[in-house]
Order: structure tokens, then C-alpha cells, then sequence
């Protein structure tokens, strides 16, 4: 290797490199820097024996630690469980209406069944609970099957004509047009009639026409004034909201060939603090009895 | 003919001296020498009513009634509170730290154009903590001479033991610092336990070990470099002093040529000076105030006392360094009087500051004697905007927060306004609808309620329809409103 160049103006080594008469000076690292470096390497060598480093075929070097970003965060749910666990077991034990009484539980259980239902329910229910035709507005006070804290957990915990579960809400509606037990005239009858009943606009001489029908079809699970029966699952059809759709069109086509939602039940699922929270959550959305 | 064969001269070279002065060299250690003096005094006494305040102030008790922290001034970050004796402030009038802080930059406008950085030289927590910490440094070692000669000193008995004391009780005092500056964030009894017993959180002793570190280094070791090159002030200084603030100044008219006196020499053709280079000595920014005003001065008058000690033992004219205004000195150059005083002090611009900092102050007064001590803040729920009821009637979710601001617990009405019809209902309360429902407010707490408000069809229009929540005090005359929105359906 040939000797050294140094500058002449700064009296300072150069590399050699040139690029147009302008040579690289050669100046040495300030030392703070040139400490930094050197702690920063002996700090690596600890990290790497102590920590997880290494990457391996299927893993990485686990360090003498034995420690993991993924134990740490178990470690950390398992912490704010234990940190719950009495809210958690109040829950558990205590029977529903108690726990809306208590102020703290109320909140407990609502936070908890809001993140419950925002993984579980909005598919369906959507984000503001608020449903689609065919899947049911939770905000208000309308409920097929009941709107009381056990009746809401009941239908969470077994779900609706949900075949698996032996005790699921089950109802059905026959399909009056389709099997042929009303014709035609006779379901646009009994459509306007339903109309009354809610109030409605509607066509008076077809309603008139239609009572009798609703009387001999319809009132043994809606009853005479399309109230309902909630033991039966039959909904009200005389108030504001409709399911499927309050145009006469809709209700026709209910009555031809009903439509039946099917709700999974959720027991299997959720356990049962989940359960309870959700039902407290669903019960203060407005609607609640 | 003055006696001066007694004065101590001293062969020294400025370390920030203009000369001397770079960027790239390696700083030289200034070790300022022992001064008496009037200044001297007010600094000990500022310093000693300022250390005071900070050490005392969080022992200070305020009673303010059951479930209220006891202590004076707390800066409760937790429960997001703000205590200053009677003074309670909560996170929504945040505005009044920033009125303290306009107040504090106006002031400190008025004080630098009145008194030059009299701030930088008395009352800066750098300063104050470097004098005390070059105070322990001349007990242990002595003072310039013996330290220096220490600095030199090969490393020995005596000297490790004489720097390892000196660090240790720098570091009692960095310890002390950063200690009494988180008795500000709790309840101070109870956190100096908790502190000894290892129970405090871990917040607590990271702050005492950033700022007992940030005291050590600084006050013990960068010390004038703090304010040469870290601090900001002392550059904005050059934009807030006039030609009518004070200055420590050198009067070079009458001091120079400055020589040294001899009984032997002529000194006819001599000014003042008997360049003695005391107050190069007991400089604590190792600067020579014979180079005129510096950015490096902190103006803490130190060379003053020392030139006039120097001059009342040879008996020379005093305040050959002093106290003047630019204006002041450049009369006296020319043979004229100083300006009065009161001439300096009182001028537009000082008085457009004090107008101002005086206004600010009232009007924070005022809105501090008048503020609400009950608030009402509502938010509606977006999703879903409206619900349709059975019935026909259309309802609205809110979330209602009352805030009682005082420290007793309060009754109050909630009411709703100018909405037709409207009813309102409370989760967790099982009554019927109504128009209005009573509360009990926690001392000092928010009540966060969620109110479902429900309507006839028939009296709303559709869209947005703007009605009232009222919070009124059924025990005192305060109300609070809040204006909402009622939707309805847009057909």
C-alpha cells in the first residue's frame, strides 16, 4: 500500500480519492461518535443473548430470557382479567334486573356487550343495531319475542328457528298463497285489512272484504286486533313497524309465502358472562322492558 | 495618590473573552472567584426566597372539605384537576394557564426593558442552581485559586476525596430538586412515604431521575454553556431591550487607558482602570465586561461589587462598572448628567406593557370570580340518528354530562326546552317519561347520564329540530343550556 497524501492546506490525510483536483479529506470519526458505535456493538452482542434475535428456520433464537412480545400481551390480557374478575363474577352470579340496578355492573356489562355485539351482531343488526328488512331494529320498543331482560337473553342464548338448539324460538307462518289456502283476491283482501289495523291508508271495501278472512286465517296467532302473540312469535301488525315492509305489496307477499329469519344461538358460542353482558348492552338500546 | 499596592491583580485571560472566543474548542473550566457585595447579598437573598418557595410551596395545606385533596397548589393529572389554594381549575378552562403563560411573556417583556436580563441574572433556575451548586463547590475546595490548582492536582487522597464529596452533595441537591418538583403531582406527604417505601409509581421516579440528572449535569458541569448556547432567551433579549433598559456597563470613557497604577509611573495620561481583572475573576460566564455588552452576560452584577470593592480599598471613583441605560452612558461620555430614573422606568413602551399585562390580569380576574361552576355538555348519538317506535313517535338518544365544578354536592333539575311533546328518559332510572328529572351531582364530578328523548311525529318538522337542555341548581341560582338537535325523519 503506498504511503498516506496529506493535504497540504489542512494538514489532514486524504483517501486518495480524487475528482477533479478535489481530494477526500480523511478525517477520524469524532470520538463521541466513534464511543456511541462501539457502546451500541456490545449492547447488540447482550441484546442478541439475552432476546429473542436470531432468525432460524421456523423460529428465532429465543434468548436467555425466554421472552416474547406475544407472552408479554397474555400476560397483559390475563392481568386485565384478573383486574375484572370480581366485575366478572358479580356478572356471572347475579341475576339480571340486580345488575341494571348497580350503576358500576350497568357500565361494566354495557361496555362488555358493546364490544360483544360489534363482533358478534352488527352483521346482521348493524353497527347502530338498527336492522335491515328482515333483521330487526334493536333500538325499539317493537319485539317479536319479547322485550324483558330474560326474554332477550333467552333469544341470544338459543336463537331463533335455529335447527341445532332444542330450545330455539321457533314460529312459522303457513304459506297462504303458495299452498294454495288463498287466492289470489282473497290474500290483496286480507292485505288492505292488515292496513287497518295499523292504521294505515288502505282500499275500506277490500279491508271489509278481508275481515272475515283475517278472522278464520289470521287472528288465532296475530290475534283479532293484530297484536300479536308473543308466546307464539307472532308479531304485532298493528303498529309502526314492519319487518318486511308496510306497502301493501310487501304484506302480500308475507301472507303468499312468508319469509322466515333464522338467528344462531349464541350459547354455544358466547359464554354465558358474554351472554348476560350482551343482553344488558341490547336492553339499554331504548327499547328495553 | 490612591493607595493600590494592595490589590490583588490577577493575571487572567477571559475564557469567552471576544478573543478568545470559538465554537470549536473544548471548553475551558471558569472558576469564579468569591465576591461581597450589594449585589452579591441580593443574590443570596433572591436565591434563598426563591429555593424557598419551590421546596415549601407543595407543603402548603388549603382545606377545601371532605373527598378534596388537602394541598395548596396540585396539579392533579389523574383526576385532571388543577388546585391553587382557593382556585380550582378544571381541564376545560385550560385557558387560564394560557393566560398565566401570556402574562408571565409580557412580563418578562416588561422586566427586560426596564431591568435588562434581570431574569437571567436573579431569578433563572440556572442561575440560581449554579450559584448554589458553585457555593458547595469554594466550601469544599476554596475558592478560584485552590480549585484550579485542584483541577491540576494529580488524583490523590485528598483530592478523590475532596471531589467525591462535592459530587455527592451536588447530587443530594440534583435529588432534592427533582424530588420536590413531583410533590407538585400528588398529595405530598403521602407521595414522600410512598417515594422511601419504593411504592410510588414508577412515573414518580423516572421524573426524579431525569430531573436530578438534568440538575447534576447542568448546574455542575455545563453550567454558563446552558445559557450560551441552549437557552433562547438571550437572543430574543437583543429584540426586547432598548437604548432605556439597564445594563451592567463598563464605563470605558473614564476607565480607559486602562494600567496599572504604580507610585512610580505617570498616571496622568491613565484612566480608572487599574486592570486588576477582578471582575474577569468572579465572572460566572468567564467573560471580561470591559468588552462591552456581550451576548454571554447574564447581568448578574457580580464584577460590579468586585470593581467597587476594589475601588472603595484604593479609594478610586466607584461605579466604574455599573448599572446605566445606554442612554444614561452615552450622557455621561459626553459630560452630561444620568438621566433620572424615572424617566428610564416610565416610557411608552414600558407602559404599553404594564397596560397590557395589567389587562390580561383583570380580565382573568373577572372571568375567574364569574365562571360557571355548572356546565351541561351533550352529545347526540349518530348511529342511529332516530329511531321509529311502535307507536308511531319518533326518539333520540343523548349522552348528557353535567359537570359540578364545586366541592359539594348539588341537586339539580334537568329540563327540556322548547320541544313540544317531548319527553325524556333516563337509562338505569326506572320512572316514567317526563320533562324533567332530578339529580344529585357528586362534589367535583361529571354525571354522565344516557337520556332518551322521544317525540310525537305530529310536532316535529322534518330533519333537525333545535331544542333545550337546561341544568338548573334547585339549591343556588346557577343554570346551565345547552343547545341540541332532535331528528326526524326527512320525508
Amino acid at each position: 500500500m503506498s504511503k498516506r497524501e496529506v493535504d497540504d492546506f489542512s494538514g489532514v490525510e486524504t483517501t486518495g480519492h480524487e475528482w477533479d483536483g478535489i481530494r477526500e479529506l480523511d478525517n477520524p470519526m469524532p470520538r463521541w461518535w466513534l464511543w456511541t458505535f462501539m457502546a451500541c456493538i456490545v449492547w447488540a452482542f447482550g441484546y442478541v443473548i439475552f432476546y429473542p434475535a436470531v432468525p432460524l428456520l421456523t423460529e428465532a433464537t429465543p434468548g436467555v430470557l425466554g421472552y416474547s412480545s406475544r407472552a408479554e400481551l397474555h400476560k397483559e390480557v390475563a392481568e386485565v382479567r384478573a383486574s375484572r374478575a370480581g366485575l366478572i363474577a358479580k356478572i356471572e352470579n347475579m341475576p339480571l334486573e340486580d345488575i341494571r340496578q348497580d350503576v358500576d355492573l350497568l357500565q361494566f356489562a354495557n361496555n362488555g356487550g358493546r364490544a360483544a355485539y360489534a363482533v358478534n351482531c352488527v352483521q346482521c343488526h348493524g353497527s347502530g343495531a338498527t336492522g335491515s328488512p328482515g333483521y330487526p331494529n334493536l333500538n325499539d320498543d317493537d319485539w317479536i319475542w319479547g322485550g324483558e331482560l330474560e326474554a332477550i337473553q333467552t333469544t341470544l342464548q338459543h336463537g331463533i328457528r335455529y335447527a341445532v338448539d332444542d330450545d330455539t324460538r321457533f314460529s312459522e307462518m303457513p304459506a297462504f298463497g303458495r299452498d294454495g289456502l288463498l287466492d289470489r283476491a282473497q290474500i290483496g283482501a286480507v292485505s288492505q285489512h292488515v292496513l287497518q289495523l295499523a292504521g294505515q291508508p288502505h282500499d275500506a271495501a277490500q279491508a271489509a272484504a278481508g275481515q272475515q278472512l283475517y278472522a278464520d286465517n289470521c287472528a288465532a296467532c296475530h290475534g283479532d286486533k293484530g297484536l300479536g302473540d308473543r308466546e307464539l312469535g307472532a308479531p304485532n301488525i298493528s303498529d309502526a313497524i314492519w319487518l318486511y315492509g308496510d306497502s301493501a305489496t310487501e304484506i302480500a307477499r308475507q301472507i303468499h309465502a312468508p319469509r322466515h329469519g333464522v338467528m344462531p344461538a349464541w350459547g354455544g358460542r358466547l359464554d354465558p358472562v358474554t351472554i348476560k353482558q350482551l343482553t344488558i348492552y341490547i336492553h339499554s338500546l331504548g327499547g328495553g322492558e | 495618590m490612591a493607595r493600590i499596592d494592595d490589590v490583588d491583580r490577577i493575571e487572567v485571560a477571559p475564557v469567552n473573552s471576544r478573543q478568545h472566543r470559538s465554537l470549536y474548542k473544548a471548553r475551558e473550566s471558569i472558576h469564579p472567584m468569591r465576591v461581597a457585595g450589594v449585589f452579591r447579598r441580593l443574590k443570596w437573598w433572591i436565591m434563598g426566597v426563591l429555593l424557598a418557595v419551590y421546596y415549601v410551596t407543595p407543603w402548603l395545606r388549603w382545606d377545601r372539605g371532605e373527598g378534596m385533596p388537602d394541598q395548596a397548589v396540585l396539579i392533579d393529572l389523574e383526576h385532571r384537576r388543577f388546585f391553587f389554594f382557593f382556585i380550582e381549575i378544571w381541564p376545560q378552562e385550560f385557558y387560564y394557564v394560557a393566560g398565566l403563560l401570556i402574562m408571565a411573556g409580557i412580563g418578562l417583556f416588561l422586566l427586560t426593558s426596564v431591568l435588562g436580563r434581570a431574569w437571567c441574572g436573579y431569578a433563572c433556575p440556572q442561575t440560581v442552581w449554579v450559584d448554589l451548586y458553585v457555593h458547595v463547590e469554594r466550601w469544599l475546595e476554596g475558592d478560584r485559586n485552590a480549585r484550579f490548582r485542584l483541577d491540576k492536582a494529580p488524583w490523590g487522597g485528598a483530592k478523590i476525596r475532596k471531589r467525591v464529596t462535592k459530587y455527592l452533595i451536588w447530587l443530594l441537591i440534583a435529588v432534592a430538586t427533582g424530588g420536590a418538583w413531583v410533590f407538585y403531582f400528588a398529595d405530598a406527604p403521602t407521595l414522600l412515604v410512598k417515594l422511601f417505601t419504593l411504592e410510588a409509581s414508577s412515573i414518580a421516579y423516572v421524573t426524579v431521575g431525569v430531573l436530578t440528572a438534568t440538575t447534576f449535569v447542568f448546574g455542575g458541569f455545563m453550567r454558563e454553556q446552558v445559557c450560551t448556547y441552549m437557552c433562547p432567551w438571550p437572543r430574543i433579549q437583543a429584540a426586547m431591550m432598548d437604548e432605556n433598559s439597564l445594563t451592567v456597563t463598563y464605563q470605558d470613557w473614564r476607565g480607559e487607558p486602562r494600567g496599572r497604577h504604580r507610585k512610580s509611573a505617570d498616571t496622568s495620561l491613565l484612566g480608572d482602570c487599574i486592570d486588576c481583572n477582578q471582575c474577569v475573576a468572579v465572572c460566572p460566564m468567564g467573560i471580561d465586561i470591559r468588552d462591552g455588552q456581550q451576548l454571554e452576560c447574564i447581568n448578574c452584577a457580580l464584577c460590579i461589587d468586585a470593581c467597587n470593592t476594589v475601588m472603595t480599598r484604593t479609594g478610586g471613583k466607584l461605579d466604574l462598572i455599573s448599572y446605566t441605560t445606554l442612554k444614561s452612558y452615552e450622557a455621561n461620555a459626553d459630560g452630561r448628567p444620568t438621566l433620572p430614573l424615572k424617566k428610564t422606568i416610565f416610557r411608552a413602551r414600558t407602559l404599553v406593557y404594564a397596560v397590557l399585562w395589567s389587562c390580561i390580569g383583570l380580565a382573568m380576574l373577572f372571568v375567574l370570580f364569574t365562571r360557571d361552576r355548572l356546565d351541561v355538555n351533550v352529545l347526540r348519538d349518530r348511529n342511529p340518528q332516530y329511531v321509529l317506535l311502535s307507536d308511531g313517535d319518533i326518539r333520540n338518544g343523548y349522552t348528557v354530562k353535567i359537570l359540578n365544578m364545586e366541592g359539594t354536592e348539588r341537586r339539580v333539575l334537568l329540563q327540556l326546552g322548547d320541544l313540544p311533546g317531548g319527553l325524556m328518559n333516563v337509562v338505569g332510572q326506572d320512572e316514567w317519561p317526563s320533562r324533567t328529572k332530578e339529580f344529585i351531582l357528586p362534589a367535583d364530578k361529571v354525571l354522565q347520564l344516557r337520556v332518551f328523548v322521544t317525540a310525537p311525529v305530529a310536532e316535529l318538522s322534518p330533519g333537525a329540530n333545535n331544542f333545550r337542555f337546561s341544568v338548573t341548581d334547585l339549591s343556588g341560582i346557577e343554570q346551565a343550556h345547552y343547545g341540541a338537535i332532535f331528528r326526524a325523519p326527512e320525508e
